[in-house]
């Protein structure tokens, strides 16, 4: 980056010539260059790639976009990545606000490493975590043999794909959730308490309207992860046709048979199911911006 | 006295929860925490270990295995500062600018989070694969992108893109642009104001972003896989290598390989934790300085 010099010239008072808006701001150098790098890189990284999938689509006649994106096999593999994604993130939702409540209100032993320990599904290689769950939940394994005496089994089927996405989308809640709480203010809950409720009612009436647009925020972004996620879910998921089968991976089943057609038809359906969850997660947080503005 | 810590107690009741409730509450997330996250995490090490120091080591001289780490270290070494720079520059005008589309700017940054790694794969395939946009040509000049080196360093980069970003636009953003107003306007030349006033107030987000984004192009799967082609010792990062392994029922080496990543993600946590408590503690030192001489390097509090 060369950034030269401009004149160090300050918010001048001319008014700006039409045509032309100046933005009397721009004192400091260096717009253009890093506009300029921005929008080349976002371009030749992000945009005509994304582009080429959608031109990919062109190639295709509607009925065959259709024949491939509706046939049995990929339908099952969306009900099983829908539904495992929703109880997922169900389930991270409500252990997420407990993780994230635990941490911001009580103080106990260990609590600084349990805070740094939430963001591991972060750090730790998608791969590593599917097969470690797969080792402990197999019915061989450390938690496994616990549970397949009683005719319980959480590996190779529906219930490992629930888990392993779990696993993975459990810092999105607490993550988005635990600022919130720490904002929220306690002469709320004093008020409330003065006024006679009890600490039932205060956390139902006071506390949760506050962090509820955090916590569907948590969520969503959960559930938007767990929609697009391959790597954990793969080891765990036995991957039966039909059964437990996720929708990436009939992606790639479809590309190991150099179906490339068939392959972008499913990943742009994905990719419009991901895009309406971005734009619900966008309209969410301007809803939970608005809301802490007003208070 | 004995009034006011009896009114203080009860006042404290009302903001807070029994003690059977707290405990039982701390309970439940210790033992969500334990099952989801500690077990696995303790189960890599001990499968990795199953067989003894021995079998361990071997299963790491392995010359593929070797391969797939100098593979995973050269497509981070690329990647990571790529998104750096551009993590820097997209942070620079976005902060410290105004200009129409920004918010479209920075929707289109976040993009590649929420596109499926498997997704971020094919689009590169399509453009670079022998059937895609520029696969004859590539062909014709013996240029191999897909299934090669090159596609799995893009591939990473795509998915770790925003990161960096990311960190850098909001601090930016509340740190406002009075101080390097302040450096220009006393002479300093662009590049001196980025270095000596920017860099030191953006410092502790960099290195949250690059240490966050290392990890995720260190233990990219998805994405990798797609453009990988799975060849052994040539084109395999470690967590394609740990896939291999496992599906050969290579236990032990599979989770030797694991174990190595395992242990990144662990070093990742512990420098962003420790970038998080010096950063508040700078915050809260800033805080606490004397408005006449506001020497703060963080965000203004």
């Amino acid at each position: 980056m060369t950034l030269t010099v401009t004149a160090a010239a300050p918010s001048s008072p001319t008014p700006p010539t039409p045509g032309r808006v100046r933005n009397p701001r721009r004192v400091l150098p260096g717009f253009n260059l890093a506009l300029g790098y921005t929008v080349l890189y976002l371009s030749l990284i992000v945009l005509l790639p994304m582009s080429a999938l959608v031109l990919k689509t062109f190639t295709l006649t509607w009925e065959q976009f259709v024949h491939a994106v509706s046939s049995p096999r990929v339908v099952a593999s969306y009900q099983l990545t829908f539904g495992a994604a929703f109880v997922a993130s169900a389930v991270n939702a409500v252990f997420g606000l407990l993780v994230a409540w635990v941490l911001v209100r009580y103080r106990f032993p260990g609590k600084k490493l349990i805070d740094a320990l939430v963001d591991l599904p972060f750090a730790l290689p998608t791969a590593v975590a599917g097969i470690s769950l797969t080792a402990l939940l197999a019915d061989n394994g450390w938690v496994g043999t616990l549970l397949a005496p009683h005719g319980i089994h959480l590996a190779f089927n529906r219930n490992g794909v629930v888990i392993a996405l779990i696993f993975i989308g459990l810092p999105f809640v607490v993550r988005t959730v635990q600022p919130v709480l720490e904002d929220t203010e306690r002469e709320l809950e004093e008020a409330a308490s003065s006024l006679g409720a009890t600490r039932w009612q205060t956390f139902r009436y006071v506390i949760f309207p506050a962090i509820a647009p955090a916590l569907l925020t948590g969520f969503s972004m959960a559930f938007a992860r767990a929609l697009g996620e391959y790597g954990s879910v793969i080891f765990i998921a036995g991957n039966m046709p039909m059964v437990s089968e996720i929708t990436p991976l009939i992606i790639i089943g479809k590309l190991e048979q150099y179906d490339y057609a068939g392959a972008t038809a499913v990943a742009v359906m994905l990719l419009i199911f991901s895009f309406v969850l971005l734009l619900f997660i966008n309209a969410l947080q301007a809803w939970q911006r608005r809301r802490s503005g007003a208070r | 006295m004995n009034q006011t810590t009896q009114i203080r107690r009860s006042a404290r009741a009302g903001t807070t929860e029994p003690v059977w409730v707290r405990v039982l509450l701390i309970t439940m997330a210790l033992a969500f925490i334990f099952l989801f996250l500690l077990l696995p995490l303790a189960a890599v090490f001990t499968e990795a270990l199953r067989q003894g120091l021995g079998a361990y080591w071997n299963a790491l001289q392995e010359p593929d295995a070797w391969s797939a780490i100098r593979l995973t270290l050269i497509t981070a070494a690329v990647a990571v500062p790529l998104n750096l720079v551009f993590g820097v520059a997209a942070a620079w005008c976005v902060a410290k600018f105004e200009f129409r589309g920004k918010a479209l700017l920075i929707t289109l940054i976040d993009l590649p989070f929420s596109v499926s790694p498997v997704v971020a794969g094919l689009i590169y395939v399509l453009v670079f694969g022998a059937q895609g946009w520029l696969g004859p040509w590539l062909q014709a000049h013996d240029i191999k992108i897909v299934f090669a080196v090159p596609g799995i360093i893009l591939a990473t980069v795509f998915v770790t893109f925003p990161f960096i970003a990311r960190e850098l636009i909001p601090l930016m953003q509340s740190q406002g642009t009075d101080e390097e107003q302040a450096a220009i306007v006393l002479g300093a030349s662009g590049w001196q104001t980025f270095w000596h006033v920017t860099l030191p107030n953006i410092k502790w987000g960099l290195i949250y972003g690059v240490i966050l984004c290392n990890a995720r192009a260190m233990g990219e799967f998805g994405a990798v896989s797609v453009v990988s082609g799975h060849i052994r010792g040539q084109t395999n990062t470690m967590p394609l290598h740990v896939e291999i392994l496992y599906n050969e029922y290579q236990s032990v080496a599979a989770f030797a390989v694991a174990s190595l990543l395992a242990l990144l993600a662990l070093v990742t946590l512990l420098i962003k934790s420790v970038v998080e408590w010096r950063f508040e503690r700078e915050e809260n030192a800033a805080a606490q300085l004397p408005p006449e001489k506001p020497l703060y390097s963080g965000t203004t509090p």
